[in-house]
């Protein structure tokens, strides 16, 4: 009901305008079309210097109402953040002073040199030096605007050092899992044909290889990484490409099925500092699929917490190798316990005789 | 049919008054069939591409308003979805598969078949024999299968809306493992494969068409007319066509292999793959190929969009102010610039991928100089401006148009071109934004400008001019008011293609904004179609055209009869003598390209 309502009045719209457009062009017709030629000429000119002045103010508001929504400059939680905003200043300042003169010349000029009988327009088919200069200096601005990109790019794209901590993200349809090497610091080999969930092997781990044994996998909780410490993201999929999406670190970087990718970055605030300098008890660093996966990408998200060195061992102790899962019989822990209930056994059995 | 058949054909028609020309073509045993179905008459050809695109437009700017719905309310229930969709809007509510299946059907349309068929395939064909003096295209017939491959092509993407499974769901860019492997999702089982053969079909038709504009361009035409007084719009078109003829027939390899990879068990693209459980036998292939092949095309489909609407819109400045175009030669050298870099940037799609880093850079420097002949253009039509005497054709107003946009919209390229930037920006609303603004609403204005201007040489008649207004001025304030804000969701960091963001801590909170976002778009969408029934109510009522010549212009095609007939003009083919921009020289408003240089003339240019 309420949907013919609207498609009626849409209807009755569309009708009005054309009935009022066809009575204006025969109005034009009867007044003389070159007097109503004249009159159009100067409304869109004056409405072309109007749009420009709104469109500034529009900007503006715009810019007041969303400006706070978005990741502020100098708010970013690692340090390749911080060079990535002080790029996006940048480019940001240039493009800005550009953008208001072009539009400003574009729409003046419009409005200033509509049609009159008094003026002839200007022969003018060019000029070799005008455009020099307007080849040369956006070459300039431009090599500026490069130099600074590319001094940031080597810088976040270059070697993780040493001391980061590595953790292995998996992208999956549609969910995000993690492994850490655990004490070894290697991540053991993987073959995908391993993969087999009901065998405790998600990630297709070859148990044959040591550095196996002692990896924790993580999945269906947050990501725990560590406050200035950095971190070497190794990232892979199962099936088809995601993305890890970092947008308070500033980083991503694609989850490719058959050629892993890394990234690194220091987080530099802890989640428990974020919530308070972002006045939002809520906050959580999340990972968002930026690639197109399917139809469940809009909701495949992780999320990570930062914390101190102490936090973070306190969590990780109570972690388990995915290796014992596998293979119970060799947890150290389970012998123990099971040594443990034969020792008990023992020891209540002889009593009870 | 030789084009010499064509002009024998001719001289017999065209000896009488062009009033009553249709008549004579009748008597001469011009069947409607061949009169207006399978035409070899370039104008007849350009105003089928013209309608095909019209109609893909309809359909793709209708499936926006769809997803809008989804964005905009997605708390809100749309029965009346389900009544027209069924299964695909369960209770009313889009699902994501169907929104999926709307998103890659919209950017595939739009960028191919409206902004590239219906782009260049309706002002190549109309103004290229026109504007330089021909009687035809080098080859018609070639012409004509152009059209019918493209027609071809567009049943079968159509059909693929109707299959069970859905349409390609998997974005315009269809990015494999995940439109290669049937089990990833609905919209990667047969929909996937129709959307394969469509879009094959499609690139034969833009080669066949391609090959004709740059023969006829270069081999056809008429006396006088060297390539330097050539208007801008054939410049344009011809480099729109030399990038399609070298870049297209890559995707189509590309395009290849996926079927084969699909049906074939063959491993291009594939390697190391568990979906669902299964573990695929695929090893030694790389995903990232496909990007190589896609965007080896991708990065120049967006000039062959972007060019054509360039080449029109320096013509619709020029003519408008009165003023010849400022800089012409510089004004070819930067789309030759442009022609040429176009196919040295198409790895700044990506940068996040894991690709080399210095691979990275030094695709970074060569974005980076494309923005220095775009910025050429910019001032030129500027100074082109300057000093004129502006008429405000609706024409004229969304060449201006497309000015401003295009400027918004470069400017942003500059972010997502530094790959420092882009690594934060990439796949965001950011991009949806950039990418609409500079090729998107930037090209249709283009579109739009070649329509209003061109629609008299078409038809005989005019369009609705205060329709026209109504229509330029709705379609740049809600082209801002949608896709402005919108970089700001992406500075938020809100990834592209999520069709529901309240899952999302640090993404659900612009509400207010995509509710605003979706009603701008209904509305924008209305006024389109308000301007396509302009369109076709014009083209049998609208005013007459009485002067052979209405917007005192030099080029070729108006000295044409007002209805001219298949071989364009009466007797000889007029001979050229000097370039077509010859406007407010020595105090006369416009000299034709027809007119010979004056004994007493100023000698510029
Ligand atoms: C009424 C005007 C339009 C509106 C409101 C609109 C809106 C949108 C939105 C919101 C998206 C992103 C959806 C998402 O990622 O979640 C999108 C995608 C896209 N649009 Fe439009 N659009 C319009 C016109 C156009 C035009 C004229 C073109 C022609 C070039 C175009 C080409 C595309 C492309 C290529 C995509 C990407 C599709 C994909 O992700 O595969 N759109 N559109
Ligand atoms: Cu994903
Ligand atoms: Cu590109």
């Amino acid at each position: 009901m309420q949907t013919l309502f609207i498609v009626v009045i849409l209807l009755l719209g569309f009708l009005i305008t054309f009935q009022i457009a066809k009575a204006s062009e025969y109005v034009s017709v009867m007044r003389g079309e070159e007097k109503s030629r004249k009159q159009n000429n100067r409304i869109n000119a004056f409405l072309l210097l109007v749009f420009l002045i709104g469109g500034m103010i529009g900007v503006y508001y715009c810019n007041e109402r969303l400006g706070g929504k978005i990741l502020q400059m100098g708010s970013s939680a690692s340090d390749h953040g911080v060079d990535v905003d002080m790029m996006m200043k940048i480019t940001l300042i240039i493009t800005g002073i550009v953008f208001v003169i072009t539009q400003t010349l574009l729409f003046w000029f419009s409005y200033k040199y509509q049609a009159s009988d008094t003026r002839k327009a200007f022969y003018f088919p060019h000029n070799n030096k005008l455009e020099v200069i307007w080849t040369v200096i956006p070459a300039i601005v431009l090599t500026v605007m490069v130099g600074f990109g590319l001094f940031y790019w080597f810088r976040i794209t270059s070697e993780a050092p040493g001391n980061a901590m590595v953790v292995e993200v998996t992208g999956s349809q549609f969910k995000w899992e993690f492994r850490y090497p655990g004490k070894d610091k290697i991540l053991g080999k993987k073959y995908f044909k391993e993969i087999n969930e009901a065998n405790n092997n998600p990630l297709g781990q070859l148990w044959d290889d040591p550095a196996n044994h002692d990896d924790i996998y993580v999945s269906g909780e947050d990501m725990h990484l560590v406050v200035n410490k950095p971190v070497k993201l190794v990232i892979n999929s199962k099936d088809v490409i995601h993305d890890v999406g970092l947008a308070q670190f500033r980083m991503k970087m694609d989850a490719v099925p058959g050629t892993p990718t890394s990234i690194w970055f220091t987080p530099t605030k802890t989640t428990l500092q974020m919530k308070k300098e972002m006045n939002d008890p809520e906050f959580v660093y999340e990972i968002s699929c930026d690639q197109m996966c399917g139809k469940g990408h809009f909701s495949m998200r992780g999320t990570i917490v930062v914390e101190t060195q102490e936090e973070f061992d306190r969590w990780m102790v109570a972690k388990k190798p995915k290796y014992y899962a596998a293979f119970p019989e060799k947890d150290p822990d389970a012998m123990k316990a099971k040594a443990d209930t034969v020792k008990t056994i023992a020891a209540v059995m002889p009593q009870k005789k | 049919m030789s084009n010499e058949a064509i002009m024998h054909g001719h001289a017999n028609v065209i000896s009488h008054d062009d009033v009553h020309h249709d008549e004579h073509h009748a008597h001469h045993h011009q069947s409607f069939i061949t009169k207006y179905i399978f035409s070899q008459d370039h104008k007849t050809i350009g105003k089928q591409f013209l309608i095909t695109g019209i109609i893909w437009g309809v359909i793709g700017g209708l499936f926006s308003v769809l997803f809008r719905l989804q964005l905009g309310f997605p708390d809100q229930t749309f029965p009346i979805l389900e009544t027209f969709f069924g299964h695909w809007a369960k209770g009313g509510v889009i699902q994501p598969e169907f929104y999926y299946a709307l998103v890659t059907i919209h950017g595939t349309v739009l960028v191919f078949f409206v902004l590239t068929a219906g782009l260049s395939g309706t002002f190549a064909n109309l103004l290229i024999p026109l504007q330089i003096g021909a009687r035809d295209m080098a080859s018609p017939f070639l012409n004509m299968l152009s059209y019918w491959f493209f027609f071809i092509a567009s049943v079968i993407m159509f059909a693929s809306l109707f299959v069970h499974t859905g349409p390609a769901a998997g974005g315009w860019t269809i990015y494999p493992p995940l439109s290669a492997l049937h089990e990833a999702g609905d919209g990667s089982k047969i929909g996937m494969d129709l959307w394969l053969i469509s879009m094959a079909l499609f690139i034969v038709s833009s080669l066949l068409g391609g090959l004709n504009y740059i023969t006829t361009i270069l081999n056809m035409r008429t006396k006088g007319m060297s390539m330097t007084r050539m208007p801008l719009t054939m410049w344009a078109i011809l480099f729109t066509a030399i990038l399609g003829v070298l870049s297209f027939p890559v995707l189509l390899s590309g395009a290849i292999l996926l079927l084969f990879d699909r049906n074939l068990g063959t491993s291009f693209y594939l390697s190391d793959i568990v979906v669902n459980g299964h573990i695929l036998p695929n090893e030694g292939g790389s995903a990232i190929l496909f990007q190589h092949l896609f965007w080896f095309l991708g990065h120049p489909e967006v000039y062959i969009i972007l060019l054509p609407a360039m080449g029109m819109v320096s013509e619709i400045l020029s003519v408008n102010s009165r003023k010849p175009i400022f800089g012409y030669m510089a004004m070819i050298g930067s789309l030759f610039a442009i022609c040429i870099l176009a196919f040295l940037v198409w790895a700044h799609h990506m940068f996040v991928t894991g690709l080399n880093p210095f691979l990275g850079s030094v695709f970074v420097l060569l974005t980076l100089l494309i923005a220095v002949p775009s910025a050429i253009k910019v001032f030129n039509w500027l100074t082109t401006l300057w000093k004129g005497n502006i008429r405000f054709t609706p024409g004229m107003l969304f060449a201006i148009g497309f000015v401003s946009l295009f400027i918004s919209g470069g400017l942003t390229g500059l972010f997502l071109g530094n790959s420092t930037i882009d690594i934060h920006l990439h796949d965001t609303k950011f991009v949806v934004a950039h990418f609409h603004i500079v090729m998107g609403v930037a090209s249709m204005f283009g579109m739009f400008a070649g329509i209003y201007h061109w629609f008299p040489k078409m038809f005989g008649r005019y369009l609705n001019n205060t329709l026209g207004y109504i229509h330029f001025w709705v379609t740049i304030i809600g082209a801002y008011l949608i896709f402005w804000p919108m970089h700001y969701e992406g500075l938020a960091g809100v990834p592209r293609r999520y069709l529901d963001l309240r899952g999302w801590h640090n993404f659900n909170k612009f509400d207010d904004l995509n509710k605003m976002i979706t009603i701008v778009s209904m509305i924008v969408f209305a006024m389109q179609l308000m301007f396509i029934f302009n369109f076709f109510y014009s083209i049998f009522k609208g005013r007459k055209v009485r002067t052979q010549n209405p917007w005192g212009s030099n080029t070729l095609e108006w000295t044409t009869p007002i209805n001219p007939g298949h071989g364009n003009w009466v007797g000889e083919i007029p001979e050229v003598h000097r370039w077509a921009y010859d406007y407010s020289k020595d105090g006369r408003d416009f000299i034709p390209q027809t007119e010979p240089i004056g004994a007493d003339e100023s000698k510029d240019h």
